[in-house]
């Protein structure tokens, strides 16, 4: 097995193939991301850093190029063997829209876990429970998504990340929500996880604060990375 | 969370109890549907199980006639016809031929239940002043009283026939000033007379037969119309009475008699039950229709709404079948619980109807008939229905892309 987990040769992303509108956003992305590394991502808005996050995160599919995670030739994989890496190797924390709403912060966890086991069970709830007390929020484990402020929330959407024990949580600009302290504690989560689980990370974010704290910084700039 | 609701279910209710507005308007607009197909169907069940609790009960559902009386053009030797013309004959009262054979044959058969010869004929039936012609049926008690059920229809006296007793409807006795233990004299065409004695008072639920409707014994009718020994019908009840038909054409092919079963008697009212069954399945039709619509309306706007929650469900690793399911079920949930609301809506308003419309007699128009199977089938049809309504939502959150949903 190779010791990176994510590897991207020549990655092309184009949107809207074969219209008038065709624009490539990433032209030719080479990139590698070593099992338990921290890695930054910046980059101006608009330079493609969320097409780059989408694409590792098998949400979406470059248009050239080739993707391995751990590995594995993601080209070779159907839908169902796609879903379960998404489901069992990679976690997401996203900027916007962190929770369902019509679910308490507990459920929320228990929802990579309930969706890939098909039935709730007290191992799944004590799991959640034990994240939720991990980001320092097992008092708010019955509260409904909305009723929590926004650092809140993304600690719980952390904890979820985290809920099938994932070897890479990509983490497209967590914090750009939060307040300086909110985005501080967030970040520290995050990187005391990786410490203590070696989970790799791949964090966009526009806090060079924050960036500097990382293992390595990449930044892309109008679909490239620059050296 | 429910330990065993699977993760669609959980979804499911989730997302439903959520869009609280939404899914109390549309279970609503369910029930109303559910309601109508309920109500309707029950009381088109009823007035037919009315009609059918008749046949079962106060009518023979065959009844074996002497065959017409057909007149043959005259030939003469050479066989050639001399005159065309045929005067339909005058068709007179003649017995059954060999009936006794005829009864012990049917008898024999295992579709049919009972056999009773019957005579049929018109007589006077006079009091002091007052005199009435009356259709007098000569009947076996034993057997008669098994295809139509006199004895439940007695409102005074007892179901007794020996030769010297009449029954007689209410009307009748009414009519004449007669009440039970009374004398009658019963005069026929011929001038053949006999003074019985009333027994009984029926009432068939039906004035001018009351007024004309008289039993006597068999013999006691074979003498006063002067045909000892002779039957004018064998009447039958079958096991199966939608067989009836069925079975009276086999009858008539292999004996020399007319057989006419209820269902062809009674032609003119499976045509109207027909045209009224076509209606009702046009109108549940039209109303299973509307409600799969509207079930489909309410699931597309909640797929554009959920579209977040559905990108994120896919990110995390749920597959497209668990999302297609998710809505599905929102379908079959809102069908079911629908169902319901609708069937105890139908019902309601089935046991108010019932309670409000009479006949003018005050007697019910229909008889209340509630069937679980109703209920089971309504609300299978509604889920299936929510289902089926669900799909075209459910397939489209499946192939939602996530990255447009979760970029929003
Ligand atoms: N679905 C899409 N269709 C067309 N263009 C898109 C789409 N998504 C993103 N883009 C374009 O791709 C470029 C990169 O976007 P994005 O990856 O979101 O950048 P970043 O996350 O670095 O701000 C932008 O110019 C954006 O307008
Ligand atoms: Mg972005």
């Amino acid at each position: 097995m190779a010791s990176e987990i994510l590897r991207l040769e020549n990655v092309c992303k184009a949107y809207n193939v074969g219209l008038p509108t065709e624009t490539e956003v990433l032209h030719g992305i080479d990139l590698e991301l070593d099992h338990g590394e921290f890695l930054a991502l910046i980059g101006p808005s608009g330079s493609g850093k969320s097409t780059l996050l989408n694409i590792v995160g098998l949400l979406d599919q470059p248009t050239s190029g080739r993707l391995r995670i751990k590995g594995q030739d993601i080209a070779a994989l159907g839908d169902t063997e796609i879903t379960h890496l998404r489901g069992h190797t990679i976690g997401f924390v996203f900027q916007y829209h962190l929770l369902i709403s019509a679910f308490t912060a507990r459920e929320n966890v228990m929802m990579p876990m309930l969706a890939d086991r098909g039935f709730p069970s007290a191992e799944i709830e004590a799991r959640a429970d034990l994240l939720l007390a991990q980001v320092g929020l097992e008092k708010f484990a019955g509260n409904l998504a909305n009723n929590m402020s926004g650092g809140q929330q993304q600690r719980v959407a952390v904890a979820r990340a985290l809920a099938m024990n994932p070897d890479l949580v990509l983490a497209d600009e967590p914090t750009g929500n939060l307040d300086t302290k909110s985005a501080d504690a967030v970040f520290e989560l995050m990187r005391q996880v990786n410490r203590d689980s070696g989970t790799s990370f791949l964090l966009v974010t526009h806090n060079m604060d924050l960036a500097r704290r990382c293992d390595r910084i990449i930044e892309v700039v109008d679909g490239r990375i620059r050296a | 969370m429910n330990r065993w609701l699977p993760f669609e279910w959980t979804m499911a209710v989730r997302f439903l109890r959520e869009g609280r507005l939404q899914t109390i308007f549309i279970i609503g607009g369910i029930s109303i549907g559910v309601g109508v197909i309920v109500f309707m169907s029950a009381m088109l069940a009823g007035l037919q199980a009315n009609f059918i609790k008749r046949v079962l009960t106060s009518q023979p559902q065959i009844q074996l006639l002497t065959p017409d009386q057909v007149a043959r053009p005259l030939r003469n030797s050479a066989g050639e016809i001399e005159d065309a013309v045929v005067q339909r004959p005058s068709q007179r009262v003649i017995s059954i031929d060999q009936w006794p054979k005829i009864r012990a044959q049917m008898q024999a058969m295992p579709e049919i239940v009972a056999v009773s010869p019957t005579i049929l004929g018109s007589v006077l039936a006079v009091r002091g002043d007052a005199s009435r012609s009356v259709n007098l049926s000569g009947v076996e008690p034993d057997s008669y009283f098994k295809i139509v059920k006199v004895p439940d229809y007695i409102v005074a006296g007892e179901p007794r026939l020996t030769s010297e007793d009449i029954i007689i409807g209410v009307e009748l006795a009414k009519d004449l000033g007669a009440s039970v233990g009374d004398k009658l004299n019963v005069r026929a065409a011929s001038g053949a007379t006999r003074v019985l004695t009333v027994s009984s008072l029926v009432d068939l639920g039906n004035k001018s037969v009351n007024q004309r409707v008289c039993y006597v014994a068999l013999r006691t009718a074979q003498s006063l119309l002067g045909m000892i020994g002779g039957i004018t019908t064998i009447d039958i009840t079958v096991g199966d009475i939608y067989a009836a038909e069925e079975i009276a054409q086999r009858i008539q092919a292999a004996n020399v008699v007319e057989a006419d079963s209820w269902i062809k008697t009674n032609a003119q009212f499976f045509t109207a039950v027909q045209a009224q069954q076509n209606t009702n399945t046009l109108i549940r039709l039209f109303v299973g229709l509307s409600v799969a619509f509207g079930i489909a309306a309410v699931l597309v706007v909640s797929v554009i709404q959920r579209s977040k929650d559905i990108g994120i469900l896919r990110a995390m690793g749920t597959s497209r079948g668990q999302i297609l399911r998710v809505f599905l079920v929102q379908g079959g949930l809102l069908g079911f619980v629908g169902s319901l609301f609708g069937a105890a809506m139908g019902a309601f308003a089935l046991v108010y109807w019932h309670s409000v419309a009479r006949q003018a007699d005050g007697t019910e128009l229909f008889p209340l008939i509630l069937e679980r199977s109703l209920f089971v089938y309504t609300a299978l049809l509604a889920t299936v229905t929510g289902l089926l309504a669900a799909m075209a939502p459910a397939v489209r959150a499946a192939k939602l892309d996530p990255v447009v949903a979760i970029r929003g």
